[in-house]
Formats: structure tokens, C-alpha cells, sequence
């Protein structure tokens, strides 16, 4: 156990290290590294290279809409040489784009659409830019915070014109969208009640 | 007799030609539209067109508690349910910092192999079918039936069992059902090698399957494979082994490899894999000792329903669990199980509240399914069917 920490620790410094990392962390026993939008490229070049992350087993992007970059995009590299994962978090402000890893990993390239279908995010150099998930013609970014959950837009089949055809979403019960954040052990304290609340934990 | 009317030459030219392979063909394995380019009977390229079962599912569970996420995830890989859940129910409980119980693991490592074994029935008689072999198909369902009885008597459903939950399982083993599993253990060997009978040696078989598809190490790295179809390559890597969760440390087993990477490898990794799982699963058995089956926080897990016949505080945690769920710290985890067909992650990013601010589902057949046009391109048409059974495709997880 302690052999495996020095070891970890050692990963985790030489990382750091790296031009381009502003952070590098561990993360519930995970290497989180966070890097700079311009940077990036060349900082996955060194880390499939040097560090042997031969795999990159997922790229994902999570929006924060109050944010002024507002956009991260993570990247799940995996060494199976080492036995070590690295998470790469990129920041990346709305209608910014990110330079494409596929010429580093091919597998990237799904992923890249992925994330550009659901968030909207451009990648630059990526030679096939189609959306992937949605819908052929499909418009706006499902997975953005802003986007609603039932979407704007449903299909039917119309027998006058003897096609599917799409119509505006129409709801036959408004959408619901309960508020759970009570104080019942829960993340807000309410007015007066902080005594009790210090208590307990 | 008239004069011969002089013979004419023609010319004729044949161009590329486009084919579109499915959405709606049984060897597409679901939804997957292909579109082949086609040199006579070869494959120029090949350009698959996913996301017709996309259900926005990682947008569905940012809009449901922790708990009411876990169904989702039987009905993404639905060949293989539990799998599944495994990832989501160990990712929340990482965020949350709490373990279950050794029951609990026991029983999930347990039902990990049994779907391990599930779902490697049917991709395996499902290739073999692809390919022209109908009894594998046949024998294969019924030896199937057996094991969805298993989830069915833990669970109540046969696919969508929602057993593995954060903190633990649903419920415990009903009565009988260790002794039932371990009679399973017992004859399944037997079946394995009836299916091999038909299918390894087969002359017919090996012809459609063997160097077809062919991808080395390097290359099956770089498109990110994981699972069976990265072993076949010559890779041992095992996230049971090499990262090992609950339980998975203190079995023993051995990680099958293959050396050419075509898909008689990828088959004969599977059939091996499956006589490991029966290994495993009657380790299972041996080492299982009662105890509880969740965790007993029951801020986390429901109380008892007899306890809550007595206790006010009981009937509150029951009420708030089933309607607010659980908080769970703010932070974000990547974590990975060996499903059946190869690292099955979710990447879940919790900000305090009781929904996942955003859960993303790693799935596995969606860099498999990307490398098709790599492994297709200069074989034949009817090649391309048994690289796709071959993979192991299935489109729930696939367009999630």
C-alpha cells in the first residue's frame, strides 16, 4: 500500500510538471489535471508519448452556463502499460473551439463528434464534423443546461402526406420539475436554524 | 438458317456503389445503419450511422434523483443489465465515501459473472448465426433462460432488475437460489463444450471466421478497444485484474488471451471467458457469508419495512429516500467496471444536490463500432456481417 502511493506520487509530480498543466491533482484516489484551452495539444502529445496513455477511453463535456468559460471538456486517458488513468480537464468559453486529438488517438474522432452533437463545442482539425447521436437535421445541442428535457420538436406520422413529419412538442401535462432542496439533511440551512445545523455534523 | 448477327462487344463498367446496410437487418444487430462502399463484393469504406436509438438517457438522469437514475442503465447494454448498474452504483458510491457490505459485494461479483455468462451467450450464438449456424442460436437461448431465471428471482424482472443499487443490493438471495446457482455451475462446463463441438472445430465456421477482421495490438489500442476484443489482440488487460473492485481481488481466475486478433480470437476469448466466470461464480458461493446486503445508513439505504411498522424515524427516512433521495458531496469520479464487452465507465460530476449535475456513460461498443470501417475495409460484404458479430455490438449502450 505505501509502495503503491510513492509510486502514484511520483506520477502525479512528473505531471505536474508538465508545460501547460495549471493543476494536478488527486481526486478520491483519481489524477485529475486541469490544462490550459492553448495548451492542450501539445500536453497530450507529451502525455501519449512520455507517459505511455495509449488510450484515451472517453471524452465527455459538462456545461456550467454561469461560467465565463463555460464549457469543460474532460478527457479520460488510460495507460495500460502503467495501470494509470489521467482525467485532462479543459476549459473552453462558448463558440471557442478546441484543437482535435484524433490525429493523436483515432479513436477520439466519435468522441469529438459526440461532444460537438450534444454541446456545441467546435474541434479544429477534425476531418469529419457531422453530428452523430441526434437526428439528421437535427438543431440546437441537447446536452447544454439551457436545452430543455423534452426538446423542441416531436415527430408523427401524417396520412395526408403519407410521411413522418415533425410538429412543435406538445405536451399533454406540463413538465414537472419538482424542487427537492429541502433542510431535511440536506446542503441548505435555512434562516435561524444554523445552531442546529452545526450540531449535527 | 438465317446469317449469325455479327457479335457485338460491350462494354461495361461498374462503378463504386453505395449500399445502405440496414437500419432494419437482423445481422446489423439492432439499429445500425451501414453505408458501404462497395468495389464489386469489397468494402471500400464503410461509414456507420449511429444514434437511432438515442433516448438521451445522460440528459433523462441530470433530471432524476441518484436513485431513480439506476434503471436507466439496464436498458442501456440490455443483452447485459447488471453490468451496467455495476458502474453507477460504484461511481455514487465513491462520491458518497461509503462501501458495501461484504454480503453485498459477494452477491454483485456474483451476478456480474452470471451476466457475464448471459450476455456472451448471446453474442457468441448470435455471431455464429450471422455467420449461418443456427443451433448455437437455439441452444444458446434456452441456456440463457436459465440464468434470466436467476435475475428474475433476485430482482423480480429478467432484464430490467435495477438489483445493484448504490450502498449495495435490493434485496437478498430468496431461499434456494445459491443452491439452484451452484446445480448451474455444475453443468454449464458440459454446455460450453457442446457449443464448441459445434462451432471451434467447424470447418465451415473457421472458414468465415478466421483472419477475418484481423487487428493487431497497437492499432486495437489506439481505436481504444477494451474487453474481449482487446484480449483477442494479445493484450492481457483486465479491469477485474489490473483495477480490481469489490470483491474482484480475492478471486481467482485467469485472463484469456488470444494472439491474432480476428474473430475466431474474439470467440474463442469469449468461450474461454465464460468457463473463467463459472470459476468464479462457485467462488462466489464458497466465500458468501450472511450479513447485511446495503449499507445500514439509512440515509443511503431504505430501512426495513417491518422496522417501519414501529419506528416514526424509520417511516420519515423511507418517505424522504423515495422522494427527495440522498445528497451526495460535490465532486466528480470516473469510474470503470469490466462489463462483457469491455470497459464500461461513467464519468459522474455531483454538485451537492440530489440529482447528478451530469452522468456521462462511457460505452463500450461505441469505440468497437468505430474501428468497423478499419476492420472491414477490403473484405467482402459477408465478412463485414461476421466482424460485426464479431464485436459484439449492441446499439442500447451504443446511443444510450
Amino acid at each position: 500500500m505505501a509502495d503503491e502511493s510513492i509510486k502514484a506520487d511520483t506520477v502525479l509530480d512528473a505531471v505536474a510538471a508538465l508545460p501547460g498543466v495549471m493543476v494536478a491533482r488527486r481526486d478520491l484516489g483519481e489524477l485529475v489535471v486541469e490544462a490550459a484551452q492553448g495548451d492542450a495539444y501539445a500536453l497530450f502529445t507529451r502525455l501519449r508519448d512520455e507517459f505511455a496513455f495509449a488510450q484515451v477511453m472517453d471524452i465527455c463535456g459538462v456545461d456550467f452556463p454561469e461560467r465565463a468559460a463555460r464549457f469543460d471538456v474532460i478527457y479520460n486517458l488510460l495507460s495500460v502499460t502503467r495501470n494509470e488513468r489521467v482525467r485532462v480537464v479543459v476549459q473552453v468559453a462558448d463558440s471557442l473551439s478546441l484543437t482535435s486529438v484524433s490525429s493523436l488517438w483515432p479513436s477520439a474522432t466519435w468522441w469529438e463528434r459526440e461532444v460537438w452533437d450534444l454541446f456545441g463545442i467546435p474541434f479544429e482539425g477534425l476531418a469529419d464534423h457531422r453530428r452523430i447521436l441526434t437526428d439528421y437535421g437535427f438543431e440546437g445541442h441537447p446536452l447544454r443546461k439551457d436545452f430543455p428535457l423534452t426538446g423542441y420538436v416531436e415527430v408523427h406520422y401524417d396520412d395526408e402526406q403519407k410521411s413522418v413529419v415533425y410538429d412543435k412538442v406538445k405536451l399533454t401535462q406540463e413538465f414537472r420539475n419538482f424542487d427537492f432542496l429541502s433542510p431535511w439533511e440536506g446542503m441548505t440551512t435555512l434562516p435561524g436554524d444554523e445552531k442546529a445545523r452545526g450540531e449535527r455534523k | 438458317m438465317s446469317e449469325l448477327a455479327p457479335r457485338t462487344s460491350k462494354t461495361v463498367e461498374i462503378d463504386n456503389h453505395t449500399i445502405n446496410f440496414g437500419p432494419q437487418h437482423p445481422a446489423a444487430h439492432g439499429v445500425l445503419r451501414l453505408i458501404l462502399e462497395m468495389d464489386g463484393e469489397v468494402v471500400e469504406r464503410a461509414d456507420p450511422h449511429i444514434g437511432l436509438l438515442h433516448r438521451g438517457t445522460e440528459k433523462l438522469i441530470e433530471y432524476k434523483s441518484y436513485l431513480q437514475a439506476v434503471p436507466y442503465f439496464d436498458r442501456l447494454d440490455y443483452v447485459s443489465p447488471m453490468a451496467c448498474e455495476y458502474a453507477f452504483a460504484l461511481a455514487t458510491e465513491k462520491l458518497l465515501g461509503i462501501t458495501a457490505p461484504d454480503r453485498a459485494q459477494w452477491i454483485r461479483v456474483m451476478f456480474s459473472e452470471i451476466t457475464r455468462v448471459l450476455n456472451h451467450l448471446l453474442g457468441v450464438s448470435s455471431f455464429a448465426l450471422d455467420c449461418g449456424a443456427l443451433t448455437p442460436g437455439l441452444w444458446g437461448y434456452v441456456e440463457r433462460e436459465k440464468l434470466l431465471e436467476f435475475h428474475e428471482a433476485v430482482s423480480g424482472a429478467r432484464f430490467h432488475s435495477n438489483y445493484f443499487r448504490p450502498g449495495g443490493v435490493a434485496k437478498d438471495l430468496p431461499a434456494g437460489l445459491v443452491d439452484d446457482i451452484a446445480a448451474w455451475a455444475e453443468t454449464f462446463p458440459k454446455f460450453i463444450d457442446d457449443v464448441e463441438a459445434l462451432l471451434t472445430g467447424n470447418r465451415i465456421w473457421k472458414q468465415r471466421v478466421v483472419d477475418i477482421g484481423v487487428i493487431p495490438a497497437e492499432d486495437a489500442l489506439a481505436w481504444g478497444f477494451s474487453g474481449p476484443c482487446l484480449r483477442a489482440s494479445g493484450i492481457a488487460w483486465d479491469l477485474r485484474r489490473s483495477q480490481p473492485y469489490d470483491k474482484y481481488s480475492e478471486v481467482d481466475f485467469e485472463i484469456p488471451v488470444g494472439r491474432h486478433g480476428d474473430c475466431y480470437d474474439r470467440y474463442l476469448v469469449r468461450i474461454a471467458e465464460m468457463r473463467e466466470s463459472v470459476k468464479i461464480i462457485k467462488q462466489c458461493l464458497q466465500k458468501m457469508k450472511p450479513g447485511p446486503i446495503k449499507v445500514q445508513d439509512h440515509k443511503i439505504a431504505p430501512p426495513t419495512r417491518a422496522a417501519m411498522k414501529q419506528s416514526m424515524e424509520a417511516l420519515i427516512h423511507h418517505f424522504k429516500l423515495y422522494t427527495e433521495g440522498y445528497h451526495v458531496p460535490a465532486g466528480a469520479t470516473y469510474t470503470v467496471v469490466e462489463a462483457p464487452k469491455g470497459e464500461f465507465g461513467v464519468y459522474l460530476v455531483s454538485d451537492g444536490t440530489n440529482r447528478p449535475y451530469r452522468c456521462k456513460i462511457r460505452s463500450t461498443g461505441f469505440s468497437h463500432l468505430q474501428a468497423l470501417e478499419t476492420l472491414a475495409k477490403g473484405h467482402m460484404l459477408a465478412d463485414t456481417v461476421a466482424i460485426i458479430g464479431s464485436l459484439d455490438i449492441v446499439f442500447g449502450e451504443i446511443d444510450r
